[in-house]
């Protein structure tokens, strides 16, 4: 008995000691950096917050930033739905190069990816001679890189696969015997679609859209390659780049109450996550009762 | 092979999707990578070679990767223990601890940059006692590694939890009945069991790290003297004096390195998935 109490006591103190290291870790390195964030937005009185915060530089980058994020969101969304379907609900040769495929983005330097569109339609880039030809036919002057369209096309490729990436494990989960029973009855694509599979995927879909909206507002460096003028095609994060940069106690200031703006959708996500978590949980323990 | 390929596909849609998919993958993201691609290969071989094996060059290659792994390695420790912690253990505040996990996801990389430099910085909350001790962190390798930590956190806790909940008890209870001790319970039965998610939390996070930019170029410092200037902030150096040459022969490596990373997270994961359909 001795030597059950001893494992016990034991097995008590390991646990003692990895809650601490974990409580310990995360209020160091994730909870401290995010309430530096409010605490150095608010250092000069909340009134300079809000002039920080709506300056013309700001509200304009605020602008782009919503413009880049919504593009990118609802063409994510169809893509990421398109994608889930067609990898979950058929078998095919080269399945899973195509998974990998789109996966990409996860692992790249979004310099690169901010290279790799001036490579494209940068001045250098091979279709630069297209698109200058275009203008000159229209008489028009525009421009995909150091643009808007620039930005928005850099926006959509690193936020690619976040809505897929989200639904595919649920269909997967799901498998497709109520689809296929469906069509077998006659139902049309979309009629399978919003009737069942819809239901299924709701709260993977938001929470992937949501994921994808904040890897979207706060992009930084394939932005960063191909957007150059403040005030016109910086987004928030660059100008809160441009903010600290600057380096006056002021403007870096400034720079954290913009920060702040960003930091609200995080947490609006992190909530939102730990809702969703809790329910599929909960779902989870009901079916296996 | 378990089925004649020739069965007609029952659901519709597989046409559609499967063209839709394709022409929005090519456009978006093969096609701009393939000119990065092309655009450094018509360098001459000699040329490329000249071009990457610069001084700096190497040096900041050494940095993004030897840093990288480090955080990769702290994280691989904290992640198990976080997840560990996470899933095995019942405390107050176990929800909010779990959703904290996701902020290095969720923070904008620039903010999470600032905030990071500014804290470890001489004037910061801990740079300044960290002074106090000698031990200075922003602008140093030490402070590249927290800022890589700090990105990487999530990628390990996330991979690990779910194949840790889904671990059955009936392992560990089989080691205990037959007289192991926890420590080899857990390095013999439950770590082996977990290996696949560890590595492939490992390879997320130390790809990531490699071509990590916003979160790590304020506290880094950027000095080529001190060789704190990580490759992604080489790239963009060169972009901004219009080197594209030098750019695009830095990224093709840095694509390789991601590539090569991202088949071996691959071939993990297959084994494993195989492996679970055999049990």
């Amino acid at each position: 008995m001795t030597e059950q109490e001893k494992l016990e006591r034991q097995s008590k103190r390991t646990r003692m000691i990895l809650i601490a290291v974990s409580v310990l870790f995360i209020f160091l390195m994730l909870v401290v950096p995010l309430a530096a964030i409010v605490v150095n937005s608010l250092k000069e009185g909340f009134g300079f917050y809000i002039q920080a915060i709506t300056t013309e530089y700001v509200r304009n980058a605020l602008k782009v930033t919503l413009i880049a994020t919504i593009i990118a969101v609802v063409v994510n969304t169809f893509f990421g739905i398109c994608a889930a379907w067609l990898l979950t609900k058929f078998s095919f040769k080269g399945k899973q190069v195509l998974a990998t495929l789109i996966d990409i983005p996860f692992s790249i330097s979004p310099v690169i990816v901010g290279l790799a569109f001036l490579m494209t339609f940068g001045r250098l880039g091979w279709t630069y001679p297209a698109i200058r030809a275009i203008n000159q036919w229209l008489g028009t002057n525009f421009r995909i890189a150091f643009a808007i369209p620039g930005v928005v096309i850099a926006t959509i490729f690193v936020t690619f696969p976040y809505v897929s990436r989200e639904i595919i494990p649920v269909l997967n989960a799901q498998g497709k015997d109520e689809e296929e029973a469906a069509a077998l009855m006659g139902a049309k694509g979309l009629k399978i679609f919003f009737k069942i599979t819809f239901p299924q995927i709701k709260w993977a879909l938001i929470y992937g859209i949501i994921l994808c909206t904040s890897r979207a507002l706060g992009e930084f460096g394939a932005v960063n390659a191909l957007s150059k003028t403040r005030g016109e095609t910086f987004t928030l994060p660059l100008e809160i780049d441009a903010l600290y940069m600057s380096g006056t106690d002021v403007s870096i200031t400034s720079a954290f109450a913009v920060s702040s703006i960003l930091v609200i959708i995080a947490i609006i996500i992190m909530v939102v996550r730990n809702i969703l978590e809790h329910r599929s949980n909960k779902k989870m323990e009901k079916g296996e009762a | 092979m378990k089925k004649n390929t020739k069965t007609t596909r029952v659901i519709p849609g597989f046409h559609l999707t499967l063209g839709i998919t394709i022409a929005m993958l090519s456009l978006i993201v093969l096609i701009p990578l393939a000119s990065v691609m092309v655009k450094s290969l018509q360098l001459s071989p000699a040329e490329f070679w000249r071009l990457i094996t610069k001084k700096n060059v190497l040096y900041a290659f050494g940095t993004s990767i030897v840093c990288s792994f480090i955080a990769a390695v702290i994280n691989l420790v904290f992640g198990l223990i976080l997840a560990w912690t996470l899933v095995r253990y019942d405390f107050k505040g176990k929800r909010i601890l779990d959703g904290f996990i996701e902020l290095p996801f969720a923070l904008p990389t620039a903010v999470a940059g600032i905030t990071l430099s500014k804290l470890y910085s001489e004037t910061g909350w801990f740079g300044k006692p960290l002074a106090a001790l000698g031990i200075k962190v922003a602008y140093t390798h030490l402070g590249l590694i927290i800022a890589l930590v700090f990105v990487g956190i999530p990628f390990v806790v996330r991979a690990v939890q779910p194949v840790l909940e889904k671990l059955d008890g009936q392992y560990e209870e089989a080691a205990y009945i037959l007289g192991a001790t926890p420590a080899q319970t857990f390095f013999k039965v439950i770590l082996p069991e977990l290996r696949p998610a560890l590595l492939t939390g490992f390879g997320l996070a130390f790809a990531r790290g490699i071509g990590e930019y916003g979160s790590v170029i304020y506290i880094s410092g950027n000095s080529a003297k001190e060789h704190t200037q990580v490759i992604s902030y080489v790239i963009m150096q060169k972009l901004n004096y219009i080197d594209y040459a030098s750019a695009t022969a830095i990224a093709f490596v840095m694509l390789v390195i991601s590539f090569v990373i991202l088949f071996l997270i691959n071939i993990v994961q297959m084994r494993q998935s195989r492996r679970t359909n055999m049990l």
